[in-house]
């Protein structure tokens, strides 16, 4: 019986959560990026779909500012003829699709979306998958979307799907490394990999980046943590511009940079496997804000020492700390999700050398000094001065040689010859 | 041709590490995203915008009154001011329509007519305005005056027979039209 309940209060987890939160913000992200996207292009965006009451014989449509547009362009990619070309590889080519969406679902479970709720004295904690290894389980698991996307350019069996995939890979391998690197001086700092014990310590002791609290008062922080904003600082950076590279955002979208490759690996689709992938990279794109905002930006924490009181709030036995907790963990989302859109318009596409060059020379090397700054921030208070000393001119030697390197082994343009 | 060598300019390192460009940006496209929220973007007030961007939205707001004289909508017939339809089916127009749009079936006026001395007149002036491309040769060809482009750009149809502008089509859009060609009348 015991074990019945628990399943169920899994099931209604997984479906609350996957299909309840986050796949909406799928569609909605869609319709943000079109009504985002217009404003900085001094149009209007699709603000007519709604309810036709014109059709029941009232005299105005209810337009709802056209928030029903994604589900209208949802409703159209159902019923377009779902095409597969003759010349594709069939078992990859549905495969596919579907590789690059549930990745970025799956990694949905370890993200913390509010503190703990209780109901009628049973408390519930609004997490899929409260595991210890958090952020390493959504890499190895978001990693797998690579899969989808080359899989995709191969089974296509045509050129501009196949150079999109080549592309994808070397771009997501390349960026992940970064991506690792980046978030170790954050590990270090929590020490703790579970999610939701990282942001229970942000609620507690201030966000990593907004360190202005401590156990519920406002305060300014003590040296070691003020000094360790700065390497939070680049690791946020690093990590935010390769999550943008991991979701084939704008400024790094080669894989389908439609003025090269037509669409790049999804030429070959059509219909809803067209939709899979596009559905995908959004969902993607909503993960990796979540994972963000959950390691640098407190997560569902509301910050400024309130959290502990809001956390203690109850109506009628149950507790809805926990419901305005998520509340600010998704407006903290859509204002991220926003970020994403307003550097998708903002920023033109890299080229692909400057895409490897920043991935390779600039972020690799810079999240790898970041982690022996961090490692000498954390350890200071321990360490005698003169060990301190030692390190920082080590670290500042190390630097300062990366940086020479990098700028002797780069190439200078030849001399063009009338 | 001389050859003009172009040298690349020097970027110093704030430049080159891309970051203030990226918030000036950043600045740019915020900027206009609140001007458009406030009607307020470049160009809004000539373009005679809803309030949001410079976008008129279409069905409410119509461009008609801010149409240019010069603006070629439709093709149609026009009658002169006795009432006198003034084609004479020479088909000139006809014959310089770039995409075949128009087909006129000619036919004599009988000799009881009070115009009858005009001799001519078309039995069927069909344009297809599927093929209608509103070139305006048509109106520049005719000898006379009996063509004009008006502002009419709203043709729709259901089917194909609908987009086809049969003559009474035509002079109901045309109208009367007082002009220049007064050969045929007393006044010449």
């Amino acid at each position: 019986m015991d074990l019945l309940i628990q399943i169920a209060i899994i099931l209604v987890k997984i479906i609350a959560l996957t299909f309840i939160v986050v796949l909406p913000l799928v569609p909605l992200s869609v319709y943000f990026e079109r009504r985002f996207s217009a404003i900085i292009q001094d149009r209007v965006g699709p603000n007519r779909v709604g309810i036709p009451l014109t059709l029941l014989g009232f005299k105005k449509d209810f337009h709802l500012f056209g928030l029903i547009q994604p589900v209208a362009d949802g409703l159209k990619l159902f019923l377009k003829e779902d095409f597969t070309p003759d010349h594709v590889r069939k078992a990859f080519y549905w495969l596919a699709p579907a590789l690059t969406v549930v990745p970025a679902l799956i990694t949905v479970c370890v993200i913390p979306f509010g503190s703990p709720i209780s109901i009628f004295g049973h408390v519930e904690k609004l997490v899929i998958a409260d595991i210890d290894i958090g952020p390493l389980f959504i890499f190895s698991v978001a990693s797998l979307t690579v899969y989808g996307i080359t899989l995709a350019g191969w089974a296509s069996n045509s050129k501009f799907p196949f150079i999109g995939g080549v592309r994808s890979t070397a771009q997501m391998i390349s960026y992940e490394i970064a991506l690792g690197l980046s978030i170790i001086p954050v590990i270090m700092f929590y020490g703790d990999l579970n999610l939701s014990k990282i942001v229970q310590y942000q609620a507690d002791n201030g966000w990593l980046l907004l360190p202005f609290w401590k156990n519920g008062s406002l305060s300014l922080p003590d040296l070691n943590t003020a000094l360790f904003w700065i390497p939070a600082m680049i690791a946020f950076l690093i990590f935010t511009v390769s999550i943008f590279a991991e979701t084939n955002r704008m400024p790094f979208d080669l894989p389908e940079c439609e003025t090269e490759l037509v669409g790049g690996y999804h030429t070959e689709y059509s219909s809803m496997k067209f939709a899979m992938f596009f559905m995908g990279e959004y969902a993607a794109m909503v993960i990796g804000s979540a994972l963000i905002i959950t390691l640098f930006l407190g997560g569902w924490s509301i910050g400024f020492g309130l959290d502990a009181h809001v956390a203690n709030w109850e109506i009628f036995g149950i507790g809805i700390g926990g419901f305005i907790h998520m509340g600010c963990f998704m407006t903290k989302l859509i204002g991220f999700i926003l970020f994403f859109i307003l550097v998708r318009w903002t920023v033109p596409r890299f080229r692909y050398d400057q895409l490897m060059k920043l991935g390779w020379v600039v972020f690799f090397e810079a999240a790898l000094i970041n982690v022996f700054l961090a490692a000498l921030i954390l350890a200071a208070p321990e360490l005698t001065a003169l060990i301190i000393g030692i390190g920082s001119v080590l670290l500042i030697a190390v630097t300062a040689a990366v940086v020479w390197v990098a700028k002797v082994s780069e190439e200078t343009p030849k001399v063009l010859r009338a | 041709m001389a050859v003009i060598k172009l040298q690349r300019p020097k970027l110093n390192f704030g430049e080159k590490i891309y970051f203030g460009a990226l918030i000036k940006g950043f600045f740019l496209t915020m900027s206009h995203a609140l001007r458009t929220l406030r009607g307020k973007s470049v160009g809004a007030e000539e373009l005679a915008s809803s309030g949001l961007g410079v976008t008129m939205q279409f069905p409410e707001q119509r461009w008609d009154e801010h149409l240019p004289d010069y603006y070629r909508g439709a093709p149609t017939l026009v009658t002169d001011e006795q009432g006198r339809e003034r084609c004479v089916s020479c088909q000139l127009c006809e014959f310089i329509c770039p995409p075949k749009a128009i087909k006129i079936t000619p036919s004599e006026i009988p000799s009881t007519d009070p115009w009858a001395k005009v001799e001519k007149r078309p039995l069927e002036f069909e344009i297809d305005m599927i093929r209608c491309i509103y070139c305006g040769m048509c109106e520049e060809v005719c000898p006379e005056q009996a063509i004009y482009l008006r502002k009419d750009y709203l043709i729709t149809g259901l089917k194909r027979a609908d987009m086809v502008h049969d003559k009474k089509r035509l002079y109901e859009i045309g109208g009367t039209r007082v002009g220049l060609v007064n050969k045929w009348n007393e006044l010449k």
